[in-house]
């Protein structure tokens, strides 16, 4: 067990005008995860500080909040990775509702953009429709997302056009353009072809860098760029 | 702080599996709303990881008599056998569904559903292992949760994101809604319904060693049982064998269905002698049971609490396309690498075999004979159909979610036109706002975290692998202790606006309510049976307790009663792997 000190940005709308810090002194395991610490300090210092928190094993995505200027799950964030002196903001780029708990509404408003559900108009066969392991794999990353929202929050693109549809929506997008059994293309290239849409990635591997599924975001995007030049070459070509 | 008011067809609490295919069902017929306490897509049926059981027969014959006849038999006897052929029989149907839906399986070179090995899945009545679990590499539920969440989506179902509900009104023996708490705002919403569906997933975190989310706290079982409707079959809560140790996260059993086995401090595979045949794939209530015997017998590792789950010899490219994400846990939390050195893990609470009794189409009953609660549904792993039993086997809880819920939304189509819209009278949310008034009020010295640390560490030692009279007279005097402590627990935020601690304590107050009816249910079968062990009656007691446990809240404390099991096509025998 080591001593640490949390230094929180905290914020409640009914009280606070502006946010302020409050430093929690606590002590971990070097093998506790700094969910485990927050909830500590809710349970015996301080029940008012707040929160979201559930599976504590880095597939839900709710505990996604900002650690040390990083984007991060607070349970796969171990206390021997830790300074002794540990920042903890909410998730960057989302408005506050109270303490580390944002607002994710417009963040899958924006998934729900990208038409996320398998489009095939062929009627199915009795069984399933055939998929090789390489067809399958070209969408295995994409599938593994947890929607934390730790990368569009993360994004330069994304701060400085809020209603750019971030990395996230367009890894969803790869996720069912890239299916082969998806036959719905054309008409999802269109969603994500505007100007807040795909060419307002710069490729500047953000989202990479936080992912806490070690998704390879930037990959993917890249993929949908390549995709969607040569359909505007074959359009044009006729 | 005035209610808002809500009028839908139908309203389904949870989105999980259940709650998802429910709803996705049940919009065929009128609206839908779905109340979940998370983002829907944060639900634990993303936690599932190692598959969904159907005998699809893709990389070696299988049928689904052997799959009626394994879950029968992984039940221990204990599953109503016209549910669990209902289940087994539509498996096929459902998982080519899901596939048709989009969910990403991992599959076999010719491009089928791939599918793996999994704990007490048999061919020719247990002659030997077979393939039947259909899997997207150790994220399966994942999969499935966000297919069916985009699939909701598409047809118009409306989700209601963070809210906790409080109360489920039924009302002269049909449910009329649901009374819930908006967490962002603090505001009460009293969504009114023709039919209600619970689907709010289970309660493992009524013990200290869990593989369940936090927020697995079974309100809702609590609230209807409240309410004078019975639980059933409480008594009988699984331990997965294999959770990491000292944090309990799950470790699939689809590790050992590649090839992993568990090994005690002499390196011997022990399960060898414990189950001859399928070792390290027999059912989950005795490989649990192995493991804590072998560490009773001083063979844990470094005579320690825990044993290992060896996958060293599986091949690297199996881990790293087959569990993925077991790799990731490993790695985060343990700080190895699978393929290099053996995981240390201990049995960790993870299903509730329990719980609100339905029929084979979801509807709710309210007693052992069979009446229902009109308007009333649940599925998954808060309702208890049975299909489980005494122990369910692993991928057919998925299975489970995804049948049962679809079963129960089209039994809303054909009886919506018989069910009346009803109303939330003012007073009933007036109720519901007092009970908030008071829990923020209380000034108590007790804290939440202190009493919750108690009441699961109480069950832990008391009633979870190895039960007998006297562990379960202590638990249920230590829970009476700690229901009158709870009077005392003070709460520190006096706020509306997402409020946990508020929400934490409502929590801890259904599961020591959970807790008294898990160990009184224990308490009054006197055998063993499944999950549920008794040290002082170690043998199975068909002719007593070939019958579900019926728990009924009465003034006087518990009630029980009980009903008949429903054996169509397997008679009891010994069980043996």
């Amino acid at each position: 067990m080591r001593p640490y000190r949390l230094k929180i940005l905290r914020f409640d709308p009914s009280k606070d005008s502006n946010p302020h810090w409050q430093v929690y002194q606590i002590r971990m395991g070097e093998y506790e995860r700094l969910l485990d610490g927050l909830i500590r300090i809710k349970g015996e210092i301080d029940g008012t500080l707040t929160f979201r928190r559930s599976c504590a094993h880095g597939i839900c995505g709710s505990c996604a909040m900002k650690i040390n200027g990083k984007n991060s799950l607070a349970c796969q964030t171990l206390a021997k990775d830790l300074p002794e002196e540990t920042v903890v903001e909410p998730l960057q780029g989302y408005p506050v509702i109270r303490d580390l708990v944002v607002d994710m509404g417009e963040f899958f408003r924006k998934n729900d953009e990208v038409m996320p559900y398998l489009i095939n108009p062929e009627p199915p066969p009795d069984r399933e429709r055939l998929q090789s392991p390489e067809e399958q794999q070209r969408i295995l990353q994409s599938i593994t997302c947890i929607m934390c929202g730790s990368c569009t929050g993360a994004c330069p693109s994304y701060w400085l056009d809020r209603q750019y549809l971030g990395p996230s929506a367009l890894l969803k997008a790869y996720r069912f353009i890239f299916d082969s059994r998806d036959r719905a293309t054309k008409e999802r290239l269109r969603k994500i072809l505007h100007e807040h849409g795909l060419w307002r990635c710069h490729t500047i591997y953000n989202c990479v860098e936080v992912c806490p599924k070690e998704i390879d975001i930037t990959y993917h995007i890249k993929a949908l760029k390549r995709l969607a030049l040569r359909e505007a070459l074959r359009i044009r070509q006729g | 702080m005035a209610a808002e008011f809500h009028i839908h067809d139908i309203v389904v609490i949870g989105s999980g599996l259940a709650g998802l295919r429910a709803a996705l069902e049940a919009k065929r017929h009128g609206t839908v709303a779905v109340l979940a306490k998370l983002y829907p897509t944060r639900c634990h049926s993303t936690a599932a990881q190692g598959g969904i059981a159907a005998a699809l027969g893709n990389e070696e014959p299988d049928s689904p008599e052997w799959h009626f006849y394994d879950t029968v038999k992984g039940s221990d006897f204990l599953g109503d056998q016209d549910a669990i052929e209902v289940m087994c029989e539509d498996a096929i149907r459902t998982v080519i569904e899901l596939e048709h839906m989009g969910v990403p399986f991992s599959r076999t070179p010719e491009g089928k559903i791939a599918q793996r090995r999994f704990g007490g899945h048999t061919r020719d009545f247990g002659a030997a292992p077979v393939r039947r679990a259909c899997y997207s590499a150790d994220r399966t539920g994942h999969a499935i949760v966000f297919a069916l969440y985009e699939q909701c989506q598409l047809a118009g179902v409306e989700f209601f994101s963070e809210f906790h509900v409080l109360d489920i009104v039924v009302r002269d023996g049909k449910a009329a809604g649901v009374i819930a708490l908006e967490l962002a705002t603090g505001k009460l919403h009293a969504f009114q319904a023709r039919a209600v569906v619970v689907a709010s997933g289970g309660y493992g975190r009524l013990f200290k060693t869990t593989s369940n989310a936090i927020t697995n706290t079974g309100d809702c079982l609590s609230i209807l049982f409240q309410r004078g409707l019975p639980l059933e079959d409480m008594e009988f809560f699984q331990f997965h064998p294999t959770g990491i140790y000292g944090l309990g996260i799950l470790i699939t059993e689809g590790a050992r269905g590649e090839g992993g086995v568990l090994r005690n401090r002499q390196g011997e595979r022990f399960m060898e002698r414990y189950a001859p045949t399928i070792k390290d794939l027999a059912p989950r209530d005795m490989v649990s049971r192995a493991i804590l015997q072998e560490i009773r017998e001083g063979r844990g590792i470094d005579g320690r609490d825990f044993v290992y789950l060896d996958l060293t010899h599986v091949p690297e490219g199996v881990i790293e396309e087959r569990l993925p994400e077991i790799r990731q846990f490993c790695r985060v939390y343990l700080g190895i690498d699978p393929s290099d050195s053996p995981i240390p893990v201990v049995p960790t609470a993870h299903y509730g075999m329990g719980g609100i009794p339905t029929d084979i189409d979801g509807r709710v009953l309210s007693d052992e004979r069979g009446n229902v609660v009109r308007g009333l549904y649940a599925a998954g792993e808060c309702a208890c159909v049975s299909v489980h039993g005494a122990n369910r086997l692993g991928c057919n809880s998925l299975l489970d979610t995804v049948v049962f819920g679809r079963r129960a939304g089209i039994a809303i189509g054909r009886e919506l036109k018989y069910l009346e819209p009803s109303t939330i009278q003012d007073e009933e949310v007036k109720k519901v706002e007092s009970d908030i008034e008071r829990v923020l009020s209380r000034k108590g010295k007790v804290r939440t975290a202190h009493l919750r640390r108690a009441l699961q560490e109480c069950m832990m030692q008391r009633c979870s692998v190895f039960r007998s009279e006297s562990s379960l007279k202590e638990a249920l005097k230590e829970i009476g202790d700690l229901r009158e402590m709870y009077q005392e627990v003070g709460i520190q935020d006096k706020g509306r606006v997402f409020n946990t601690e508020l929400t934490e304590v409502i929590e801890l107050g259904h599961l020591i309510t959970l807790a008294e009816i898990v160990a009184g249910s224990a308490l009054q079968r006197t055998e063993s049976r499944g999950a549920h062990y008794r040290e002082d009656h170690p043998e199975r007691d068909d002719r007593n307790f070939l019958k579900h446990t019926f728990a009924f809240s009465t003034d006087r404390g518990i009630l029980f009663r009980f009903k008949d099991v429903t054996i169509t096509r397997f008679q009891p025998e010994e069980r043996r792997y």
